[in-house]
């Protein structure tokens, strides 16, 4: 399973190579060129067929970021899964490193894309792509280079995420606990899906190589210790950690132990499917008065606790691609017809628990319609929110133990907020 | 940080290059230094800077880190057309290798690997074999790499000087990031070796598993992929390897967790214990769901194994299915992919939430996505017989909507349905005949005439029904006549009276006298003499029991899946097919300008596989074809009708001599069939014209493992009635050898009807593989005869004879006649005879004529400027539907 590529790409929306790094002499730029511009004349999107093709040979993987492809080919039978996810990777260094990838920060800077496509990948194997540790020895300004001679020691160290030497005047951290509340409500009022993504996003501005040691309300962990469970405990159904984590630990006696990387980054991720109660309801009703007129009344309520308080509400109702002069007038917030999107955007920006507001629109209908037209896209009304202090899951960070041979104290400030992810009812 | 480095893309227009090639050779650093970033600008925007190779190199003794970079990048680049100077780089490179600081001996040895020039590759070995013993990691896990390069440009080398075994001593090292490329070297060094060469022990297993632990992401799956290689000696043995490879499925890069599960899945086979196995499942589900939180490409590979991972082990995500319902916003690839898995999924449990789901889909935008929707209710009745009840009522309902693609989708798996479960549904044929009117594709329209056919008894008026189709029967699609002779039949077999008497009788005169496709035409005489013979026995074989159906499209052969299996994550899962179909093994030095290999390739291989995968597979229950059982063989008749009936043909056609010249000289011939979509049976073949007759020359090569033999091949219907006139005298193909052969060929033995063109499909079969179909092109030109030779007045008197509007012209701007006589003897030399010329103010008007098989005659006018591009030419022929392919074979004719 050798799982190199032969070049990598990148490329404009008409698939003009930009700039490109190849490591195994095997596939040209004029192939790939051509491989794109017969694809487009077939599909406007490149991706409809999906994001891997195989033409003459070649195995095209490739993902879009703004105006550009990026696209791995390969005459092998390569690890898919790994190339497009560094792919991903390689998005993310280039941002931390011009802040945006486009088009004109790629002309801007290939001089630095060149060193690190030769770094990131060796003969088309993926081999380092930790963005922070890379700009310690590539650098824009190209004077800085005499400065740092050698590889940092991290890059091939075991904690290769994290250089030796960091120094804070003041050691801190940060915990965000951020959880996106994905849910889907049939037509018929039915909530039929919902799960919740989480993540412990942390900012550690920490001296040293602190050991760190991460106490959750874990309800395995806490059963296995013999706990008296007080409060609630969480069964998360699944746990990503990010490399830093120590996993055969983990899998051990549930202990979450680290060095971190310096400044933020993910430390973990969780997926939660439970039964949700939808924290936002929206119920629409349309009436259709004659041919032409269309009158619909939506009612929007919170369905949590009083002392909490929802924010930056938005509910995106659709509205029929050919509606006319809407008249909308609602109870709290402002509503406005935003044709591009064939929907009234209901904006709150604060909604407390418990609370029932209001919306009615009125508009107009063509009242000739051509016959071919196929019926209507039926969108789902969106949900957008924002609710801190805040978790569905109940997940609690208990403590965060950080140990340094140097013996400073670092206490961490943690926020919780529950957002709205993929947040869909079916009821218009 | 960004950069201003797009300066160096504008340069002044006069005389570019050798400015550069001043400031290259400037005194001054700095200017240099913004030279050679001029020449990488100029380079990336695809100019031609290799006359610069000198001056760049020159530059190469820098202390500059970032300058040096760039040249050994420009060194990548340009080396191989400059290999004499490349060797001018030499002795910077080794004196890099040397070099005090680590960055720069890894980059030196690194591009070194990269500069495909054999003279450089000598001089590699020495800085290789000191930096894969380099004290600093950094540079050792460079080296590693190294090594698989030098491999990969000479094999020979890399053995003799023993870098194997200094890389086997590299899975040792203590760093965890120089093992990991080691293992990635050596695994993709094995791939292309016949030898053993990284044999993984318990010993190295061991080692590997703990370097999992400490080394990057990236590393962590070279050696998950390697390992799940490993065969375990036993159940315990698995056990362990599971219980050390587990905690990766905690891992947040996903590449991890697939290869992980990709190993679990490999040990599972060997652990007896059902409840570890059990619980192995479980700890899986929760990891694969996740995926479907990444990325959409991410998800796309995720959805396309976890079809394989359910088809072998279907508990694992039993109870998810909800996980896998459409999100508004997923990109339609995800959404397709989505649903596949739901069929796979959906139980008596669940079949409620997943019809509503499918109803909803059924109302998006997106046309496939709408109908494949569809489909998947048709599918999920016929998998479960509870709720078949359930899956018609919502068809009928989408029916109810009245757009047109989802009438007929739906009135296919209908079909289905009806099939499965015969006598159970009639109910719901007079909704399904209110739609009639609105069916326009072949398949919706078969299907409703199956379902009259087949229920004629009971629908009252069925006989008129068909009746309004018979009216068209000539122009409908070979699929509809073939449906609308056995309904028919059947009609006449349950109602025996003066009505379907009569619409029979057209029927069969139709399909016998009127056609020319055979399949229709064998099927109506069987009927006809069934039904004249022995009408009882023609109502035992018509009208006799169907077997039952069930939904097993889309699974894939046990053998396959676990090929598949193994291959998790990779292309190869994607595709769902295993990875030597798609993947050609040719040592990459020989790759050089290939441009015209893959054009030869592209009709044949013009979709992604993923798709053919599944297109393969499209027809829901693909035993369910509606056909009756005694004409099953002539069944199929999609683009490639009866290919697969190979011997047919060879006892009654006449034999022609083979003893013919066994390797044809001249030109190589073009490939038609690439060795990559041949596994490995490379095909090249035209058709010529030699001493009066037409010859398929071919040439078969064996790049595949194992030999060949017991060649066989047919032709498709085509406009010309090209077939074989002989059998293909293809000896037994060793590997690696070739063969070449002329195959006669007889014209008008299956003529397609339709617009002439000048398709010629092909299938070739042998005994050691799946049978292949390429398409060739028929040079019209081939065709002319030697008797095409026309005297001055018979050609003046045809050309007055023949009426006006059977003259065509067309011009070609591209060609050019430079001689006349050049010219004439090129044309003569395809049988297009001259007869006279003239003059025109400055333009020649040469007359010529030529004749096809069947004595159709081609008079010929072309009028040219000599030496000046554009040749008109006008033709007056009987035939004037070939005009296009006569044209055609001028145009070639003019430009070879």
């Amino acid at each position: 399973m050798a799982g190199a590529i032969s070049a990598l790409f990148l490329l404009d929306m008409k698939g003009r190579c930009l700039i490109s790094r190849d490591y195994r002499g095997d596939v040209s730029a004029q192939q790939v060129e051509k491989f794109f511009t017969k694809h487009l004349e077939k599909e406007d999107d490149l991706e409809s067929d999906g994001p891997i093709c195989h033409e003459n040979g070649v195995n095209y993987m490739f993902i879009q970021h703004k105006n550009i492809y990026l696209m791995a080919a390969s005459k092998q039978n390569s690890n898919a899964a790994s190339l497009l996810f560094f792919l991903h990777r390689v998005v993310d260094v280039f941002k931390h490193y011009f802040e945006e990838l486009e088009e004109e920060s790629l002309r801007d800077n290939f001089v630095v894309v060149y060193e690190l496509l030769d770094e990131m990948m060796d003969f088309g194997y993926p081999q380092y792509t930790e963005a922070k540790i890379l700009s310690e020895f590539i650098k824009t300004d190209a004077y800085r280079m005499e400065v740092n001679q050698h590889p940092p020691m991290a890059v091939t160290n075991a904690v290769s995420w994290r250089s030796e030497g960091v120094y804070y005047k003041n050691n801190e951290v940060y915990l965000d606990v951020v959880e996106h509340v994905n849910l889907l409500v049939n037509s018929n009022g039915q909530l039929i899906r919902s799960e919740v993504n989480g993540a412990l996003k942390m900012r550690a501005y920490l001296s040293g190589m602190p050991e760190c040691k991460l106490g959750l309300n874990d309800k395995v962990l806490l059963e296995a210790q013999g706990r008296p469970t007080k409060g609630k405990s969480i069964d998360l159904d699944d746990i990503k950690f990010h490399q830093c984590v120590r996993l055969a630990r983990f899998e051990n006696d549930r202990t979450i132990s680290f060095i971190p990387p310096d400044g933020s980054f993910d430390l973990m991720t969780y997926r939660l499917s439970t039964q949700v109660k939808p924290l936002i309801w929206v119920e629409a009703q349309v009436e259709r008065h004659s041919r032409s007129r269309v009158e619909m009344s939506v009612k929007a309520r919170s369905q949590f606790k009083e002392r909490s308080t929802a924010t930056n509400v938005e509910i995106e109702l659709p509205v029929p691609s050919d509606a006319m002069s809407p008249i909308i007038r609602t109870s709290m917030g402002y509503a406005t017809y935003a044709p591009e999107r064939d929907a009234v955007v209901w904006k709150i920006k604060s909604f407390p628990g418990n609370k029932d507001y209001m919306l009615r629109a009125e508009f107009r209908l063509p009242s000739v319609i051509s016959e071919d037209t196929p019926p209507d896209r039926k969108a789902p009304i969106r949900v957008k929110f924002e609710i801190p202090y805040f978790t569905v899951s109940g997940i609690q960070v208990r403590y965060l133990k950080i140990i340094e041979k140097s013996g400073y104290q670092a206490l961490p400030w943690v926020r919780y907020i529950t957002m709205a992810g993929e947040y869909e009812l079916r009821l218009i | 940080m960004s950069g201003h480095d797009s300066k160096y893309f504008s340069t002044t227009k006069k005389g570019e290059i050798p400015e550069l090639k001043e400031e290259l050779n400037s005194q001054y650093k700095d200017k240099r230094k913004d030279a050679v970033k001029k020449v990488i600008a100029a380079m990336t925007v695809g100019k031609d800077v290799s006359s610069l190779f000198t001056d760049v190199v020159n530059c190469m003794q820098t202390e500059n880190l970032e300058l040096k970079k760039l040249v050994y990048l420009y060194l990548i680049n340009y080396a191989k057309s400059q290999p004499d100077l490349a060797i001018l780089a030499v002795n910077t490179f080794v004196k890099d290798s040397q070099d005090p600081n680590p960055l720069i001996r890894a980059l030196a040895v690194r591009t070194m690997g990269c500069i495909r020039v054999d003279k450089i590759t000598e001089y590699l070995c020495d800085p290789l074999q000191r930096c894969l013993k380099d004290d600093d990691p950094y540079v050792r896990k460079t080296a590693a790499i190294c090594v698989a390069k030098l491999y990969d440009i000479n094999a020979e080398l890399v053995e003799d000087r023993g870098f194997l075994d200094a890389l086997k001593d590299l899975i040792s090292d203590n760093n965890p990031m120089v093992v990991a490329n080691a293992v990635a070297a050596l695994a993709e060094i094995q791939e292309s070796s016949s030898r053993p060469i990284f044999e993984i022990t318990s010993h190295t297993l061991s080692k590997l598993l703990t370097a999992l632990n400490e080394c990057t992401e990236w590393g962590q799956v070279f050696i998950l992929d390697a390992l799940s290689k490993y065969k375990a000696a036993d159940a315990r043995e698995a056990e362990n390897i599971v219980e050390r490879v587990t905690p990766r499925l905690q891992h947040a890069n996903c590449a991890v967790v697939l290869s992980a599960v990709k190993m679990i899945l490999q040990q599972m086979e060997l652990i007896t214990s059902t409840d570890v196995v059990r619980n192995l499942c479980k700890k899986m589900a929760p990891p694969l769901v996740t995926l479907l939180s990444a990325e959409p490409e991410i998800q796309y590979v995720a959805l396309r194994n976890i079809n394989l991972i359910v088809q072998k082990r279907p508990t694992i995500l039993a109870h998810e299915i909800k996980v896998f319902f459409c999100k508004y916003n997923d990109p339609i690839y995800v959404k397709m992919e989505k649903l596949e898995i739901m069929i796979k999924l959906a139980s008596d449990r669940n079949i409620d939430q997943v019809l509503l789901e499918f109803k909803e889909y059924a109302t998006e935008v997106d046309v496939d996505f709408v109908r494949k929707a569809v489909r998947a209710i048709g599918r999920c009745a016929i998998k479960l017989e509870r709720a078949a009840e359930r899956c018609i009522s919502v068809l009928l309902e989408l029916i109810k909507i009245k757009v047109n693609y989802v009438v007929q989708e739906a009135i296919i798996v209908i079909k289905d349905i009806f099939r499965r479960y015969p006598n159970t549904y009639e109910s719901i044929i007079a909704t399904l005949c209110e739609s009639l009117d609105t069916l326009d594709e072949p398949e919706a329209k078969a299907s409703m005439i199956w379902i009259i056919g087949e229920y004629a008894e009971r629908i009252d008026n069925a006989d008129e029904l068909l009746e309004s189709f018979l009216e068209s029967f000539p122009e409908e699609p070979p699929q509809v006549q073939l449906q609308l002779l056995t309904a028919t039949v059947k009609l006449f077999l349950k109602k025996p009276t003066e009505g379907p008497q009569q619409m029979i009788q057209v029927v069969l005169n139709n399909a016998t006298v009127e056609t020319d496709n055979p399949d229709l035409r064998d099927r109506a005489y069987i009927y006809w003499r069934l039904l004249s013979t022995d009408p009882e026995a023609a109502k035992d074989v018509v009208l006799a029991e169907k077997p039952v159906i069930s939904d097993d499209s889309n699974q894939l052969d046990p053998s396959l899946l676990d090929e598949l299996l193994s291959n998790i994550a990779t292309l190869s899962s994607v595709y769902h097919k295993p990875p030597e179909a798609f993947v050609t093994r040719v040592k990459t030095t020989q790759k050089t300008e290939e441009e015209d290999y893959p054009e030869a390739g592209e009709q044949s291989y013009s979709d992604s596989p993923a798709r053919v995968a599944d297109s393969g597979a499209s027809p829901p229950a693909s035993s369910a074809n509606p056909q009756h059982p005694a004409s099953r063989q002539p069944a199929a008749p999609a683009a490639l009708p009866d290919l697969l009936d190979l011997g047919m043909d060879n006892s009654s056609s006449a034999i022609v001599s083979v003893d013919q010249p066994a390797s044809p000289a001249g030109p190589p011939l073009p490939v038609v069939l690439p060795a990559s979509s041949g596994q490995g049976l490379q095909i090249s073949a035209q058709l010529i014209r030699r001493d009066g007759q037409v010859f398929y020359s071919m040439m078969f090569e064996n790049n595949s493992q194992v030999p060949l033999d017991g060649f066989m091949i047919q032709f498709n219907k085509n406009t010309f009635g090209l077939a074989a006139g002989g059998q293909l005298q293809v000896p037994q193909l060793l590997p690696g050898t070739s063969a070449s052969t002329l195959l006669p060929m007889v014209l008008f033995q299956n003529i397609s009807p339709g617009p002439a063109n000048t398709l010629l499909q092909v299938a070739i079969k042998n005994n050691q593989q799946p049978v292949w179909y390429f398409n060739d092109k028929i040079y019209f030109h081939v065709l002319f005869t030697e008797d095409g030779r026309m005297e001055r007045s018979t050609f003046l008197e045809t050309w007055k004879s023949l009426p006006d509007s059977n003259e065509v012209s067309r011009d070609f701007p591209a060609s050019v006649i430079n001689s006349v006589e050049t010219t004439l003897d090129r044309l003569a030399a395809s049988n297009m005879f001259f007869i006279a010329k003239r003059k025109h103010a400055n333009q020649e008007v040469l007359y010529l004529s030529a004749k096809i098989p069947r004595g159709i005659p081609f008079l010929i006018e072309l009028t040219a400027v000599i030496g000046t591009p554009g040749v008109k030419c006008a033709i007056k022929t009987p035939s004037p539907e070939m005009a296009p392919l006569f044209f055609e074979a001028v145009e070639t004719l003019l430009k070879s």
